[in-house]
């Protein structure tokens, strides 16, 4: 199993007669993806490593089912294909475009969660980035420009901010033989998209994800928030890791979201914040695969024991999974919810909630 | 790009917030002369883009011309927080009756504009915010926009004038305004300050401007981008779509990614080291971006290694490799060079870097060490 993307994927990708989306089509299709057409205004009708191109997303989606889109469309057009992508009525919408305008990306994620309560016929829409490396489910699908060959099959969910560090400690966790049920890049602007929350319940709700990392980085509290919603709804071991840990205050590490504005934002706040929570949080990315090995073989051994001696635990595992089983129509309301107490179980006391 | 006060109040003006009249100096002269123009009492304000600038002895006032020519040769002699002064704003001076705190930001967590207002004006807000959080009215304002009504109706929890909070409404209308036309991350009027007749003005601004929405703006980016207020090498790394930032230490690094940068930096930290900067030279490299961030670090005199962490993408390793081989052919390193890359086109990139006679390490964490070991070495 995996999150959002598999085998059943069908890709379109908007911005394929371009340079980066025309390279990446390529090698999704080498991946194995079912790229299943293109858009670009006024190419219609033209084909592009065999991928027939269309004028409109609505178009592409009428003519091959197209479920999944994926935009490399520049920046100051981005939002607008967004827009078109969630008109057209397609499910997942990835959006790898770096430099989109705070502002368009403000109306097209409320365009996109308006869209979510609408009858759909095609189901509710979700947003992935922007500026984003997009994701990858080794061995069926990726979307975006994740490098292939880094990944391998397993029972780690990954999510992360980043993309070259991503990459990084993909291939590290490769390399050890950790692999991966889906990869997921959500992004580093202020406003993307799919947040951590969201992520780690759908990572929560699949069955074959067995432990999750997540890699977070400086500005914002996102990571803040990813550890209360842990607390309250993630049964399964999560190990983080946040970059950024000398970034100075007051400026802009390159992604967009990454400033440490006002004395909030840092790392140590955010890493304390894990901490707090019972999550192990990674100083440097190679301890990474050794924390997350280490949290998978205690939760199989308990698995083991608890399935031998607590036939009763199953029951007491419901609450949590059913707030997670709801992937977060709105980032804003598990978090809150969390806030409640006497919720489930604190997460140190997880092995009576575990099967 | 953050507006310094003069540059934000004339964005204001232009939008019809009501702001004194003032003008940008560069020397006591300018002062002067301005001040003249202006007539009466007139406050000098440093232009520094730091808070405390009243506290550093950067804003002063001035009853005739020649007073504001000493006061302006004064401030502009300062260095507050380490920025030197190279500015000040002259403006007519105004008496002050009430400070408000007034600012529009774009709050990540609810993806909507919000709107900060506080009766405690005038002082640092992130101390208010630490202090007494309660102090400071927050709200949202809903994607469809502003209502008048709405923003009247928030105003009158702050202004016990029912006049004042009709300004105070009006300008917080213009301030939306300025706030989505402008593209900003951070619209502050600090204070938003009454005068003794019951007038409503904003007597500074504080403005944040999107980057990513430089395309919409092209003459402001030329208007407002002042050269003396970035490096030659800061605006190298801006032309050469590099994002650049300087730090203090001594081992200058070339990454690919933001996040894999500030991992890199963290990782030389961590092994003991300091890094000189964060430098991330983007997905689709070319090799002259590769050279012009060389030439960028090696322009800090204190970089005694340097460090290359390419994981390839979108980046090809080969481009990466081309760009240091050509960079080198042109000038030598006056430092020693440490190379990991792996990824797109590593095999062919190796070949590139050996030929040269370079080799490249596929861990980064070995390179890392590799890096750091010969910092020390040149240091030693």
């Amino acid at each position: 199993m995996s999150i959002l993307i598999d085998k059943n994927t069908r890709l379109v990708v908007q911005g394929i007669t371009g340079r980066d989306g025309a390279f990446h089509t390529q090698q999704m299709i080498a991946y194995g993806t079912k790229v299943v057409a293109g858009v670009t205004p006024g190419k219609g009708g033209t084909e592009i490593h065999g991928v027939p191109v269309f004028d409109t997303v609505a178009e592409a989606v009428e003519k091959t089912k197209a479920n999944t889109s994926v935009i490399y469309v520049p920046a100051p057009f981005a939002a607008d294909a967004i827009h078109e992508a969630a008109d057209a009525g397609v499910q997942l919408i990835v959006c790898i475009t770096e430099g989109v305008p705070v502002n368009d990306t403000m109306d097209a994620w409320h365009k996109v969660i308006e869209m979510r309560g609408a009858n759909n016929p095609l189901g509710k829409p979700r947003l992935i980035g922007p500026n984003c490396p997009g994701l990858i489910t080794p061995g069926q699908a990726k979307v975006g420009i994740l490098p292939g060959h880094i990944v391998t099959p397993g029972p780690i969910g990954v999510v992360s901010k980043s993309g070259t560090l991503t990459y990084e400690v993909v291939k590290q966790l490769t390399d050890k033989g950790l692999g991966q049920t889906t990869c997921i890049g959500i992004g580093g602007d202020p406003i993307i998209g799919t947040d951590f929350i969201d992520a780690l319940a759908l990572f929560e709700a699949d069955p074959k994800t067995e432990g999750i990392v997540l890699m977070g980085e400086i500005g914002g509290n996102a990571e803040e928030q990813a550890a209360q919603f842990i607390k309250r709804h993630v049964t399964k071991p999560v190990v983080a890791f946040i970059a950024g840990q000398t970034a100075p205050p007051g400026k802009r590490m390159g992604h967009a979201g990454a400033i440490i504005s006002g004395g909030t934002g840092t790392a140590a706040e955010k890493m304390a914040a894990f901490e707090a929570v019972g999550v192990p949080v990674a100083r440097i990315p190679s301890e990474i695969p050794g924390l997350i090995a280490e949290l998978l073989q205690r939760r199989r051994a308990r698995k083991k024991n608890g399935a031998a001696k607590a036939p009763k635990a199953p029951k007491a595992a419901k609450p949590a999974k059913k707030a997670a089983a709801k992937p977060a129509k709105k980032a804003a309301k598990p978090a809150k919810s969390a806030k409640k107490p006497a919720k489930p179980a604190p997460r140190k006391k997880a092995p009576a909630r575990k099967k | 790009m953050n507006l310094h006060e003069y540059q934000g109040k004339e964005l204001f003006a232009r939008y019809g917030l009501p702001v004194l009249p003032g003008q940008v100096a560069g020397t006591p002269e300018e002062a002067r002369e301005i001040a003249a123009q202006i007539g009466g009492l007139v406050v000098i304000k440093a232009q520094v883009q730091v808070g405390g600038r009243g506290k550093a002895g950067g804003v002063k006032l001035a009853h005739t011309p020649e007073e504001a020519y000493e006061k302006a040769r004064d401030i502009l002699a300062l260095t507050i927080k380490g920025l030197p002064v190279r500015k000040v704003l002259v403006a007519q001076a105004a008496d002050i009756a009430k400070e408000y705190y007034l600012s529009i930001v774009m709050d990540r967590e609810k993806k909507l504009p919000l709107i900060m207002l506080s009766a405690e004006g005038g002082v640092d807000i992130e101390e208010v915010a630490r202090v007494a959080p309660e102090k400071i009215l927050k709200q949202h304002i809903p994607l469809e926009g502003l209502r008048p009504y709405a923003a009247r109706a928030l105003m009158m929890k702050v202004f016990p004038d029912f006049k004042q909070a009709q300004q105070a409404g009006t300008i917080l209308m213009k301030l939306f305004d300025v706030f989505m036309d402008g593209d900003c991350s951070l619209a502050e009027i600090n204070p938003l300050a009454v005068t003794p007749e019951g007038r409503v003005i904003a007597l500074d601004a504080k403005v944040v401007l999107d980057d990513n929405a430089d395309f919409r703006h092209r003459d402001w980016a030329e208007h407002w981008r002042d050269p003396a207020d970035e490096s030659q090498w800061s605006r190298l790394a801006r032309e050469k779509g590099l994002s650049y930032v300087k730090l203090d230490g001594d081992i200058g690094c070339v990454v690919n990614g933001a996040g894999l940068a500030m991992a890199t930096m963290d990782l030389i930290k961590h092994y003991g080291g300091e890094p000189a900067n964060f430098l991330d030279i983007g997905g689709s490299s070319n090799p002259e971006k590769v050279t012009a961030a060389l030439k960028i670090i090696t322009n800090d005199g204190h970089v005694r290694a340097i460090l290359f962490n390419i994981f390839g993408g979108i980046t090809r390793c080969d481009d990466v490799a081309n760009g240091i081989v050509a960079s080198l052919k042109e000038s030598p390193l006056p430092v020693p060079l440490v190379i990991r890359l792996t990824g797109t086109n590593e095999e062919k990139a190796r070949q590139i870097l050996s030929d040269f006679g370079l080799g490249a390490t596929t861990s980064m964490d070995e390179a890392v060490q590799m890096v750091i070991a010969k910092a020390q070495e040149v240091t030693a």
